[in-house]
């Protein structure tokens, strides 16, 4: 599908500007051509997608379909799947946390949502296909899924109502607030679309200057850096190489844009994938700016619950990604 | 006299909704105020799940994503 923008990248980089084919500057530049152009336009087909079924299921609906009968464990699921297709914006997470909870929806599957929402969306799923391929992509959203429900799961059975802060108790226990006033939209597709196309648009023009500078990051580290170089350091018989990428990653703070071009020349160079994909789980999934914004919904012990029990999922898959790709 | 409200704790998309809201008004000349709730406690009183949310005269008009300046005209002059 992408060898047309291969040749393209082969005729601008070695026949228009020349250089030397097995140059490390020719090759690090043809890298970062023929990534850029691929990225785009797998991000462009991905956002437009998931924008169509986000359409259909806004947040919202997502809600009242949780909100409306007793799912015994389902919602779990339900949380966790939706929350994948739902474009998450950091400073939406409090308001959707209390959104939810004060509908009645338990606390587990309100942070089941929460989880899944930054670690799987549009930009990640792209980014993914045009760097690891189909198959690492599907295990990545599957298991991605998987985390945030068991993480979810394991956080409510904790029962940590008490831990919420004060505030956010009266609002749940003020059930007078709680106007469940959803009302569906009825447009027909076409209707739609240009709002989504339009959608679509706005998040790949946001996120295009991380997606840049990661791939000009991972083209020169593709053409400098010997393939196999961190293998020496980084292997996956080491067992606490993936706890170690997990405690690094928590602290640092990006999107799936900025991190994954990186993580892919990481891993040509030796890094085992699944020690790679848990630093950029804990990358994306937990960071000191959410952990800012949620302290306003939780206590502190409540918080470092929720980023314990996420990063120790996120290294049990980072080991369950070692043993299956 | 519309009353407008934009909802939103002071992302980079809020304050996008709130300075197109300002463009449009200033370009339609509609008699309006603005009023920007970043107060999170203030903003569940509306029941939102995703910001930034755009509100005309207490109705919900856009929320969850940055309405431009022709988009906020049209709704100023329905």
């Amino acid at each position: 599908m992408f060898d047309e923008v291969q040749h393209f990248a082969d005729w601008l980089v070695y026949t228009v500007l020349g250089l030397m084919h097995g140059s490390k500057i020719g090759d690090a530049l043809n890298f970062f051509v023929f990534d850029t152009i691929k990225i785009f336009i797998l991000l462009a087909l991905v956002t437009v997608i998931m924008g169509i079924i986000n359409s259909y299921f806004p947040i919202d609906k997502v809600r009242n379909f949780l909100t409306k009968r007793k799912w015994y464990g389902a919602d779990y699921f339900i949380a966790s799947f939706f929350g994948t297709i739902t474009p998450f914006c950091s400073c939406s997470s409090v308001p959707l946390f209390i959104g939810f909870v004060k509908g009645g929806i338990p606390l587990g599957v309100t942070l089941a949502f929460l989880i899944s929402s930054p670690l799987v969306d549009a930009v990640s799923v792209a980014i993914f296909i045009g760097m690891f391929g189909l198959k690492v992509t599907i295990v990545y959203v599957v298991s991605g899924i998987i985390l945030s429900m068991v993480a979810g799961y394991i956080l409510g059975k904790l029962k940590q109502d008490d831990l919420l802060t004060d505030w956010v108790k009266e609002i749940i226990s003020n059930k007078l607030t709680t106007t469940n006033t959803y009302e569906e939209e009825r447009l027909p597709f076409s209707k739609r679309l240009p709002g989504i196309v339009k959608e679509a648009f706005g998040i790949v023009k946001g996120v295009s200057i991380y997606i840049l500078v990661g791939i000009a990051i991972g083209g020169l580290m593709h053409g400098f850096i010997p393939t196999g170089f961190f293998e020496a350091y980084i292997t996956k018989e080491n067992p606490f190489a993936v706890p170690i990428a997990v405690l690094v990653g928590v602290p640092m703070y990006s999107n799936a844009a900025g991190v994954l071009p990186v993580i892919q020349v990481l891993v040509q160079k030796g890094i085992p994938i699944g020690t790679a994909i848990a630093f950029s789980m804990a990358v994306v999934g937990l960071s000191i700016p959410e952990g800012l914004l949620l302290k306003k919904v939780m206590t502190t012990k409540m918080l470092l619950l929720f980023f314990g029990v996420v990063a120790a999922c996120i290294v049990i898959s980072g080991y369950l990604f070692n043993f299956i790709l | 006299m519309k009353h407008i409200k934009v909802l939103g704790p002071g992302c980079a998309k809020c304050k996008t909704t709130y300075n197109n809201v300002l463009e449009a008004i200033k370009q339609t000349g509609v008699a309006a105020d603005v009023i920007k709730i970043e107060d999170l406690m203030e903003m569940m009183k509306y029941d939102v799940l995703t910001t930034p949310v755009l509100m005309i005269d207490e109705v919900v008009k856009v929320k969850g994503r940055v309405a431009d300046v022709a988009e906020i005209k049209q709704l100023l002059s329905a």
